[in-house]
């Protein structure tokens, strides 16, 4: 870390804005600067929020005869309802990304973080991670998987958002549509983009799991 | 049933209070509970009573007219809904209502007038025979349903907006809304109503409207959601106030634009 610090000046001064509040003690200097951790949060609630909603919106008119999702899980009580719901937190997903991404590009963190991604290193972390061997002791420095996963997930959101707006407004936006294949391809993009997002989840939420140290710093930046 | 706490006799309350302040943790701790809790919370979300109750649907209603004004300027009266080759229409074309299809109205087409009113010139009802005498178009376009799947048609009636016109409504007026046989009703927006592919249907697939698809009228709006295509339609009135519709008064989103 220190030496990113001081090569780095960038890095500097995104974490300027908080250096005040939080000084760098000896416990660690701040690995998410306070703008990414909001943005965390507000994009976990939007994302349960559309993947409740959606998957209730998906039971109405499934794509699979061997997928439907259980009632349990849908939120918004029937489809009136989840459409209300799906068309709200789009708002908070949609103008939270912006932000997030904005903010990534603009502070260099996603060039920083997320690049370069190789693919040897891709293997070799994997293979690591496969064996429990994956060292976790920067949690300011992404593995190679970690930056494939993280910028996939960025890429799949970009995907979901543009797909479900060719679905909502197939007429207004229809050269959107015909991007996607046409409206009744574009559902499926949208089905795919939220199946990668649900797998992305679950590996993401059971590795922050098992290293704890990873959810407290994306709490409280440290 | 509530009555206010009271302390223990013989213990000061200040003194409880910093003794308690002492129990709870440091501040960096006590924020990672809230946000533990949040992350239950936010697991429990779904299905939960607090988020589908009646509080946040008022919520969601408030976003939901919110929606309405976004597409309402989203909405151009000159962008065209796509339209397809003859070959694409989907055959047999889905029925779809909230009931089933031999329960759909049986109108007989020889002494059925429709019905004008409200902000118009002329309000002499229109028999079939009137109406299939004025100039016919033509559109194979795609029809989206709320539910999610869709199915292209071919439809041929009035244009709406010439239909208008004739009858000399005012085209100022905020809104058209049509009654339907079964009781079905629907609210449309001025400027959907105008849009040179919303059509008065008399017609589907060069034939006489069948019964399953709306006879003897259904005005086919493809800027807009199934739902905002009535059928079986009785009346139309030109107006300046929302008279709702069937499913947009149980929550579906008014404007439904596409």
């Amino acid at each position: 870390m220190r030496r990113h610090f001081a090569k780095n000046l960038p890095m500097t001064a995104e974490f300027a804005g908080n250096s005040a509040a939080l000084p760098d003690t000896a416990t660690g200097s701040l690995i998410h600067p306070r703008w990414v951790r909001v943005t965390h949060w507000i994009n976990a609630l939007a994302v349960l929020l559309m993947i409740g909603s959606g998957w209730q919106i998906y039971d109405a008119s499934p794509l699979f005869n061997f997928i439907y999702f259980p009632r349990h899980f849908a939120l918004g009580e029937w489809l009136a309802g989840a459409l209300l719901w799906h068309f709200a937190a789009m708002w908070l997903l949609v103008v939270n990304g912006i932000v997030y991404v904005t903010l990534g590009i603009a502070t260099g963190r996603f060039r920083r973080k997320l690049l370069p991604i190789r693919l040897h290193e891709v293997m070799r972390d994997l293979g690591a991670a496969l064996r429990g061997r994956l060292a976790h002791d920067d949690l300011a420095v992404y593995n190679a998987v970690q930056r494939l996963l993280y910028l996939g997930v960025i890429l799949a959101g970009i995907v979901i958002v543009l797909s479900g707006l060719s679905i909502w407004k197939p007429v207004q936006f229809k050269y959107l549509t015909a991007f996607f294949g046409g409206y009744d391809t574009a559902r499926y993009v949208h089905f795919f983009a939220m199946a990668s997002i649900v797998g992305f989840l679950t590996i993401h939420v059971v590795l922050a799991l098992i290293v704890p140290k990873s959810l407290r710093a994306m709490i409280f930046g440290r | 049933m509530s009555r206010p706490r009271q302390p223990a006799k013989g213990v000061d309350p200040n003194l409880l209070i910093k003794d308690a302040a002492k129990l709870l943790p440091a501040p960096s701790r006590r924020l990672f509970l809230r946000g533990a809790t949040s992350l239950g919370a936010l697991a429990m979300l779904t299905g939960c009573d607090i988020i589908d109750g009646p509080t946040s649907e008022n919520a969601l209603r408030v976003i939901s007219n919110f929606n309405d004004w976004v597409q309402a300027r989203l909405f151009s009266e000159t962008t065209l809904a796509p339209t397809f080759p003859e070959s694409a229409v989907t055959r047999p074309f889905p029925f779809n209502a909230y009931y089933a299809e031999d329960e759909a109205p049986d109108i007989n087409g020889d002494n059925y007038k429709l019905e004008i009113g409200g902000l118009v010139d002329n309000k002499t009802p229109w028999t079939l025979a009137e109406l299939n005498r004025l100039p016919e178009v033509s559109q194979i376009t795609r029809l989206v349903c709320v539910e999610g799947w869709s199915a292209i048609g071919s439809w041929q009636g009035v244009r709406l907006s010439d239909f208008l016109k004739l009858i000399g409504a005012d085209t100022k007026a905020r809104y058209v809304w049509f009654q339907c046989a079964e009781g079905y009703s629907n609210t449309i927006d001025m400027p959907s109503a105008l849009h040179p592919q919303t059509q008065l249907t008399l017609k589907f697939d060069h034939k006489t409207l069948p019964q399953a698809y709306g006879f003897p009228i259904r005005i086919r709006i493809p800027t807009k959601l199934g739902f905002k295509n009535p059928k079986y339609v009785t009346a139309m009135w030109v107006q300046n106030n929302d008279a709702g519709g069937y499913w947009e008064n149980q929550g579906y989103n008014w404007f439904s634009g596409l």
